[in-house]
């Protein structure tokens, strides 16, 4: 469903430019669940803008559902593939509110019904009809991401980007959403590309994922290994440590890997 | 833990007059707070950040603070006005809100803001403050301070923004810091690297530390006590490391829906909400 072949993504120019990614290569089948860990500023949302043609691919190649992707989308494009930001703020505009945020895309793509499309995304996430006119900054963080999420179904996508989608909810919330994905993936055979830094979020809903540093992919793991805390690379099982919870003595352990 | 209280908030409400009616999204909040690693978790809406906001009097309106008391290091934050507000904000009291690229300034580089952060409070020369921010963000793990420094925050990573909210707000040497998930966008690694930071300016220096966080295991690990709010109000308190035996079922539902790495589930259980929680004792 997606191939990536040497992608590599550069930032900037001179002494300002990034390498932030580097020639990597990934295939996710269609109805799978695909995880990116990695360190934080490795690249990993990166990637997923870059799949979605927000962010510059200077090499390498992009295919999805078979179709070559170029430097630009379409709007078919994106009835099929939708991204959920990681920062659920920046993503939803300031001055509309839930309804309009939620309404713009079914304007955009001609969709009818938007009455009830908005309520049964917003109850899909969990959220009463009464959100609807509320504006962003009337909204805890959790309901944030969740007006997020609820924009990326409104248009019912055969591919999910999701980046930290759960990593600003509480934990009762993140086990419903994770339900919710899990049942929608099941209901209508999504693809999922899921980027957390939390582990037992990635081993719940991933078959297989991939440990990114420096831009780079280190490792390739099956959650079997995962689960059986046998990865191959130091830097991988720094990781798994560290997600064990705080220790001062095993903070002071931790090396920059390159 | 040193037993030399910083802050007691005494009674502490909140409500927001919205045009579809009250919302009261912190009902009657008490708590003392040392020189000590203090979490607070709670579900989404149960008043956590609204709570850290109202101790830095940052509750925009229409909302209405309401407390008998917020005493701080001897003086009652209700009774300053907004002058004295602006000299403790920051300099005596930090806050890292929960969104850091919304607080930060989309137009200024990274590292002016730090600098300027560091030196708004104390004297400082401009080649201090650069000197100082180029520190601060090398201790917050940032990889290549030099470089970071003259980015704009659309070109920093999500983790990276909230090192830079960290080390912009650590960067005055706050007494009292309050963290609303500092951590959440950063990967296990890097974020153990900067608790170590908050924990021994807690221990060496004094700091008490508020921290904001939806990730039980890992205030669990991190904290010395933990608040557990339900609905705006604090429902058990209990020492950190004996968060697994809390006796509210709110607190166990919660635990119990965490996903796990050695178990695999088909799926995760989830709160069963009683109506009786928002008022009632412990059971
Ligand atoms: N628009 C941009 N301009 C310049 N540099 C950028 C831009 N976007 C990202 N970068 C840089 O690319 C690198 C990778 O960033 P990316 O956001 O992909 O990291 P990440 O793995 O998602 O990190 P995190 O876990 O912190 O979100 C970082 O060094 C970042 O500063
Ligand atoms: N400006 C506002 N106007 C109206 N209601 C508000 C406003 N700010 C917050 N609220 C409401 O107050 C309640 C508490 O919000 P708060 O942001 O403290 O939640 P939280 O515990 O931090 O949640 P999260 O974990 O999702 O960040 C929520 O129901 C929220 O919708
Ligand atoms: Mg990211
Ligand atoms: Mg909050």
């Amino acid at each position: 469903m997606i191939e990536v072949e040497n992608l590599s993504v550069v930032f900037g120019h001179g002494a300002k430019t990034v390498h932030a990614v580097r020639g990597i290569t990934f295939h996710v089948a269609a109805g799978e669940v695909f995880g990116l860990v990695g360190e934080s500023g490795s690249g990993k949302s990166t990637v997923l803008r870059a799949l979605c043609g927000l962010a510059p691919a200077s090499a390498g190649r992009i295919a999805i559902a078979g179709e070559m992707q170029g430097k630009r989308r379409d709007r078919a494009f994106y009835k099929r593939v939708q991204m959920v930001f990681q920062d659920p703020y920046a993503s939803l505009h300031p001055r509309h509110t839930v309804d309009r945020i939620l309404s713009e895309p079914i304007a955009i793509h001609g969709l009818g019904d938007a009455d009830a499309r908005i309520d049964s995304a917003l109850a899909d996430v969990g959220l009463g009809p009464t959100f609807r006119f509320r504006y962003p900054h009337q909204l805890s963080g959790g309901q944030r991401q969740r007006v997020a999420i609820a924009r990326a179904l409104i248009l019912e996508p055969k591919i999910l980007l999701l980046d930290e989608p759960t990593s600003s909810l509480d934990v009762s919330v993140q086990a419903e959403i994770l339900n919710l994905l899990t049942r929608l993936k099941r209901e209508h055979g999504l693809t999922y590309v899921l980027v957390s830094h939390n582990l037992a979020v990635i081993a719940h809903m991933c078959a297989r994922l991939v440990v990114m540093n420096a831009g780079r992919i280190v490792e390739e793991m099956t959650v079997d290994q995962l689960r059986a805390g046998a990865p191959r690379e130091a830097y991988t099982r720094q990781l798994l440590r560290a997600s064990i919870g705080y220790d001062r003595a095993a903070a002071a352990e931790m090396v920059t890997f390159d | 833990m040193n037993d030399a209280t910083l802050l007691a908030v005494d009674d502490l409400s909140v409500r927001f007059h919205t045009r579809h009616g009250v919302v009261e999204a912190v009902r009657g909040v008490s708590f003392a707070l040392g020189r000590e690693r203090l979490g607070i978790v709670g579900e989404s809406g149960s008043g956590k950040s609204v709570t850290g906001r109202a101790i830095l009097r940052l509750v925009p309106p229409p909302g209405e603070v309401r407390a008998k008391r917020i005493a701080f290091d001897g003086t009652d934050l209700m009774q300053c006005d907004e002058v004295a507000m602006r000299d403790i904000r920051g300099r005596r009291i930090a806050m890292v809100m929960q969104d850091p690229k919304f607080s930060l300034n989309p137009v200024m580089t990274v590292g002016r803001q730090i600098a300027e952060a560091y030196r708004a409070h104390g004297q400082g020369s401009v080649a201090a403050g650069r000197d100082r921010a180029l520190d601060m963000l090398a201790a917050v793990r940032i990889r290549d301070p030099a470089r970071v420094y003259d980015l704009y925050p659309h070109e920093v990573s999500g983790g990276m923004g909230q090192r830079i909210m960290i080390a912009m707000m650590l960067a005055p040497d706050p007494d009292l810091l309050i963290a609303d998930e500092p951590t959440s966008a950063l990967d296990v690694t890097v974020q153990m690297q900067v608790l170590a930071i908050l924990d021994d300016l807690v221990r060496q220096r004094g700091m008490g530390l508020i921290f904001i966080s939806h990730d039980l295991n890992l205030v669990a690990s991190f904290c010395d006590r933990v608040l557990i709010m339900y609905a705006g109000r604090v429902v058990e308190t209990c020492r950190a490391a004996e968060l697994a035996a809390a006796r509210h079922p709110y607190t166990q539902g919660l635990l119990q829906s965490l996903p796990r790495v050695d178990v695999p589930r088909a799926e995760l259980p989830t709160l069963m909400r009683d109506p009786a929680w928002r008022d009632g004792k412990l059971p």
